[in-house]
């Protein structure tokens, strides 16, 4: 049994279709710990010994948010700030963080092939995703590949907005259950609803 | 009556018209007093008015002025001084005098006579030179900081040479006192036993030493004449103990049990009372009442009724310091003046120059800087009135023989009378000459800059434990005493008074404040207070409050820019969390307090624009248009068909559209194929 700690970050929640999706699945969970951030802190007062007992108490912390200007929402960016203190996650005497796994849910407006040196992002989606890698590696974590919807915008709520929010349901309960296969998953860049390495049975 | 009232008409009429005409002459108060007094002397003479015996009625307000000194000075502060007091005033009183004993001695008179003159000539003019000093407001430099200690070592130093003098009797002046009555103010000399002389002068002269308790004619109400030594010690310190003791632990519940009455003019008469009480007890144990009162109001330096205290007692001592200096100049005899011009001139500006020099040198020693180091120098260089206090002692103990003391008493007033001459020296000069100095080199910042809570109720409270919390020192007054008393049990610092009284207003320090919280609960006292402030303080930065929407049109066509509505805020939280609780997302809700409040302010400034409080708002024909507009657009938002105000902004965190995304790959192509 792996503690998991999942944050759901996402200031639009009225205008979400994927993200509600996902965290309806998510908040039926059993023997998880899912957290609304921006319910917690609408006024952006971030409880930094609140978060990071949080973050002692779990193995692996997935934040799940739509991809805004190839980073985090502002609540994230301000959550990383605050709670990834040095002495606590990195620098001397970080080691709080040491040996835990960071795992990224995230959608994106664009579509699969806009994210390819040819496409209009001229970039992976891996590459916009390295300061959040790098984070990890500094507070000495394992980064997971990031499970991600391409195109959200215009993915069908009857069709790929349910298989990713199935997947997704199915994902965090391996991850509960120490039937996700990091290793192999490791091997990939992006996982999707259809890759998921997850062993069957236990 | 009548003379009292002609009397008191002259002197009124003559301060009323010098003063004001001095000071716009930039020549400052004292002198405007003292050259009305120099007029008005003629008239005093043909009505035959005692003006010595005035002058020590007068000098009441020297006492009352230690009082407010003493009330500016914490104890801690005091005892900080410890080493400029003993060191700068003893060297002062001690080099002054053996030098003016010396060249008393040269000019050829006994060393008795030398030394009495010299104890006269030492001691300088606190009356003059904590006026002007606070008058342009230098009390709190480094120069007024020394002028003050020495004064106030000079004070204490009157005790023992007010019983030195009488054993220094002379013989041949014993005599003369017994034959013939020549002293103006006609002492008779009752004992040459020098063992008990000093207490039988005391109580044979009180009006000499009147000068120090007021008015000291007739009744004699020393309680230490028939003690021995060691009683005598007892008895001071058990009075001095009174008035630390009842100062600290009496004022407060009577001051408490005054409020109860809500009387202004009790409290005036309470503090005068205070202040009357202590002169009288010190008076009775033979101590300077000037210094009791100092005592006392250093030991109320820290209490809430401090401010309340300053402002009442202040009048009077404005009034009596101004009528002492009005005799000072009526007190010249011209007529000997004139007799001996060249030598009371002469005596006067050798005396002047020699205790100039005398503080330049200490001034060196205590490493006074730049012009500091001149206003010492200058400020303290006359002789004071508590010459004229040890003069007619001496005539009287027949220590200095009458014809001397004349001149003397022309020379102490002749140098008082040049002394604010030297204030202007200082100041068109001196000042001047170091002020590109000092840019360079920035003196301490003589006080925090200060901040006045008015109100200390739900709102202020709030406000003040921001503020301390942040490290800031604020001057809160409030006008509840149960309040008070709290507040106090919490150890905040917090004053007894109505904040709208601008002579309150002004002993907490709106002329040097930064910041005015107007926090009272009443509205007609807010606006009064913030109209006082906006006309006569106009760079203090308001912070005001305000009971209603119309309130707040009222405080900004007043000039505050700062209004904060008292409940607005509390109630836009509270329909949050009524949002929240019907289930609405925090963040949502959130969004929806900050559209609100933003609209409703909207609102507010579009018509407290137009607002104009000389017009009735019926008549106010654009306020009028202006109302019906928004309140179309109001009532379209409360109904959620509004087109300008939406209940959250439509366009926060709203996605882009797949139209955005085919645009977006278009460019991208575009851009592409004609690379």
């Amino acid at each position: 049994m792996a503690n998991l700690l999942v944050y759901y970050v996402h200031p639009g929640q009225r205008f979400s279709r994927v993200g509600r999706a996902m965290a309806d699945v998510a908040r039926a969970v059993q023997g998880i710990t899912f957290v609304d951030l921006y319910a917690e802190y609408p006024r952006h007062d971030i409880d930094v010994d609140r978060e990071q007992r949080r973050l002692l108490d779990h193995d692996v912390i997935l934040f799940q948010f739509p991809l805004y200007w190839y980073s985090t929402p502002s609540l994230l960016k301000e959550w990383q700030d605050l709670v990834l203190q040095n002495g606590f996650a990195y620098g001397k005497d970080g080691d709080k963080l040491t040996g835990k796994t960071m795992m990224l849910a995230i959608s994106t407006g664009g579509s699969e092939a806009a994210y390819t040196p040819d496409g209009y992002q001229h970039h992976t989606l891996r590459a916009f995703l390295v300061p959040l890698e790098q984070t990890a590696n500094l507070c000495k974590m394992h980064f997971a590949p990031p499970y991600a919807l391409y195109g959200a915008l215009l993915a069908e709520p009857d069709h790929e907005i349910a298989d990713h929010a199935k997947g997704y349901g199915a994902l965090l309960n391996a991850i509960r259950d120490d039937r996700y296969d990091f290793a192999a998953a490791g091997a990939q860049d992006v996982v999707t609803h259809d890759t998921l390495a997850i062993a069957e049975g236990a | 009556m009548t003379d009292f009232l002609l009397l008191s008409f002259i002197f009124l009429v003559a301060g009323v018209i010098a003063v004001p005409i001095a000071s716009r002459l930039g020549l400052g108060s004292v002198l405007g007093y003292l050259i009305a007094g120099i007029v008005i002397s003629p008239g005093l003479q043909t009505l035959g008015v005692d003006v010595i015996s005035i002058q020590h009625f007068a000098e009441f307000g020297v006492v009352m002025m230690l009082f407010l000194v003493g009330l500016e000075l914490e104890p801690k502060m005091l005892w900080e001084m410890r080493a400029k007091l003993l060191g700068l005033g003893g060297l002062q009183v001690a080099g002054t005098m053996g030098l003016v004993m010396a060249i008393a001695m040269a000019l050829g008179h006994p060393w008795t006579v030398a030394l009495a003159i010299g104890m006269v000539l030492a001691l300088s003019s606190t009356a003059i030179v904590l006026q002007t000093l606070n008058e342009k407001g230098l009390m709190k430099s480094d120069g007024g900081n020394s002028s003050f200690s020495v004064l106030l070592f000079q004070d204490i130093a009157v005790i023992p040479m007010l019983a030195v003098i009488p054993l220094m009797v002379l013989p041949d002046l014993v005599e003369m006192g017994h034959s013939t009555d020549t002293t103006s103010h006609a002492v008779e000399v009752t004992s040459h036993d020098t063992g008990h002389g000093e207490t039988h002068a005391k109580e044979d002269h009180g009006e000499g030493h009147g000068g120090d308790q007021g008015d000291g004619h007739g009744i004699n109400i020393s309680v230490v004449d028939a003690l021995n030594g060691w009683q005598t010690a007892l008895v001071t310190l058990a009075a001095i103990a009174t008035v630390i003791l009842s100062g600290s632990y009496l004022t407060r519940p009577v001051f408490r049990f005054i409020a109860v009455a809500d009387l202004r003019e009790l409290f005036v008469a309470t503090a005068l009372l205070f202040v009357i009480g202590i002169a009288l007890l010190m008076t009775a144990v033979g101590l300077s009442p000037a210094l009791g009162t100092f005592l006392a109001g250093v030991v109320l330096a820290n209490s809430e009724y401090r401010h309340e205290l300053e402002s009442d007692i202040d009048p009077f001592r404005g009034l009596l310091l101004g009528l002492f200096f009005m005799t000072v100049g009526a007190g010249i005899d011209f007529d000997l003046l004139l007799g001996n011009l060249s030598t009371v001139i002469g005596l006067t500006l050798g005396l002047m120059l020699l205790k100039g020099l005398v503080l330049l040198a200490l001034a060196v020693i205590f490493k006074l800087r730049g012009s500091d180091r001149w206003l010492f120098a200058l400020g303290l260089a006359q002789a004071g009135e508590f010459g004229f206090v040890l003069l007619s002692f001496t005539t009287a103990s027949n220590v200095i023989p009458q014809s001397i003391a004349d001149i003397l008493l022309l020379v102490v007033a002749i140098s008082m009378l040049l002394t604010p001459a030297l204030f202007i020296l200082y100041e068109r000069v001196i000042v001047p000459r170091y002020a590109s100095r000092q840019e360079q080199e920035p003196d301490e910042i003589e006080e925090q800059g200060n901040i006045i809570i008015a109100g200390h109720g739900r709102f202020g409270g709030i406000v003040n434990r921001m503020l301390r919390g942040a490290g800031y020192s604020t001057t809160v007054l409030d006008y509840s005493a149960s309040q008070l008393e709290m507040l106090r049990g919490f150890g905040f610092k917090v004053f007894y008074g109505d904040a709208t009284r601008p002579d309150l207003l002004h002993a907490a320090g709106i002329d040097k404040a930064k910041l005015l919280v107007v926090a009272l609960d009443n509205r007609e006292q807010i606006d009064a207070l913030v109209h006082h402030v906006r006309h006569h303080h106009p760079d203090v930065h308001i912070v005001a409050r305000a009971i209603t929407r119309q309130h707040v049109y009222d405080l900004y066509a007043a000039g505050v820019r700062d209004i904060i509505r008292e409940t607005f805020d509390s109630s836009v939280r509270a329909g949050r969390s009524a949002l929240e609780a019907m289930g609405v997302h925090p963040f949502e809700a959130e969004l929806m307090a900050r559209k609100f409040t933003e609209d409703d302010r909207h609102i507010l400034r579009e018509l407290a624009v137009l607002y104009d409080p000389e017009i009735p708002v019926h008549l106010n024909e654009p306020y009028v248009e202006k109302t019906k507009t928004l309140a179309a657009e109001r009532e379209a938002q409360i109904f959620g068909k509004g087109e300008r105000f939406e209940p959250v902004s439509t366009t926060d965190w709203r996605p882009p559209t797949p139209v955005d995304v085919t645009t977006i790959e278009e460019e991208d192509a575009e851009q592409k194929s004609s690379v």
